[in-house]
């Protein structure tokens, strides 16, 4: 009786797609609140501080900026792809795709890498002396901008590590054709990132 | 049934090569837009071309277009939040000043 009931369980998928993608987006909303009030509070000060933001704005270098908005994008690209790729039954071109968005995730973590040192090196670091000789409005701006994109490439960095989750599940196929909301959910975390990107973009790099 | 068509939808490579190209397209507008001086209206163009981006991930390949109709609600819901805390904290912040 118990082996027979043990079987039945066991031989029944217990799963909810729907409701699994259903949680990721509640958890994107937090993601975007979190990012929202930041994005708020930037508003408020850009309103008040408008030439000073323009000012500081000066500093950040737009090519570099523009660079990791296109490997974001791209990196984005990749991912979409890798779970088509999946659902279409091709796991070694999945593999290829994920492989390469972490690539990108990686590509764009050394672009900032580079450009904070740049600013470090002019002493524009938080709590440093230079930076605290500059006039209120550029002190926030830098703030906000030191808080937002740090914040940022934290999720980039937590993406990667969901990737390359992603990226063995994938291999051992845990994750496969028929079963893959895991490697979509990941996808609906990595696209966020971009979102939150293609707006930090604009708002610190292109000010006039 | 529309549920089961929505999952049973896989979008191909073309849709996605598309929409990326028109992100990088939208990129290099911005950029260029931002080298004009447009005064206060540049804020306004650099967001609208933000937006369209968004939407575009949003739709594509976030798969909202796709998707069942509960998670376009959903999200819409949370970007009206937003909106409405925007639109409090500066009815708010104009009359402290």
């Amino acid at each position: 009786m118990n082996q027979i009931a043990e079987a039945t369980v066991n031989t029944h998928v217990h799963r909810d797609d729907v409701g699994a993608k259903i949680g990721m987006w509640l958890f994107l909303f937090t993601e975007l609140i979190l990012f929202g009030g930041m994005f708020l509070a930037y508003a408020v000060y850009r309103f008040t501080y408008r030439d000073f933001f323009a000012l500081a704005s000066k500093e950040l270098d737009v090519f570099v900026g523009l660079i990791n908005t296109l490997v974001l994008l791209t990196s984005s690209l990749t991912m979409a792809m890798s779970i088509t790729a999946l659902r279409k039954g091709d796991k070694k071109l999945s593999l290829f795709f994920l492989s390469t968005t972490i690539f990108f995730a990686f590509l764009f973590l050394v672009n900032k890498y580079f450009e904070w040192s740049a600013k470090f090196e002019h002493g524009l670091f938080p709590g440093s002396n230079e930076l605290l000789s500059l006039p209120r409005g550029e002190i926030i701006y830098f703030g906000l901008y030191y808080v937002m994109t740090g914040l940022h490439a934290l999720h980039v960095i937590i993406g990667i590590v969901i990737l390359v989750f992603m990226f063995v599940f994938v291999l051992k196929d845990k994750v496969n054709q028929d079963y893959y909301i895991m490697l979509e959910n990941s996808g609906l975390y990595w696209h966020l990132v971009d979102i939150i990107w293609i707006f930090l973009f604009p708002l610190f790099y292109l000010i006039h | 049934m529309e549920q089961k068509n929505a999952h049973n939808h896989i979008v191909g490579y073309g849709t996605y090569i598309f929409v990326w190209l028109s992100l990088v397209a939208l990129t290099a507008l911005t950029v260029t837009a931002a080298s004009f001086d447009l005064g206060n209206f540049s804020i306004v163009v650099a967001l609208a071309i933000a937006s369209i981006k968004g939407l575009l991930v949003l739709l594509v390949f976030m798969h909202l277009k796709f998707d069942d109709r509960i998670f376009r609600i959903f999200v819409f819901v949370a970007f009206l939040t937003l909106t409405i805390f925007l639109i409090l904290t500066f009815a708010d912040y104009s009359f402290i000043r």
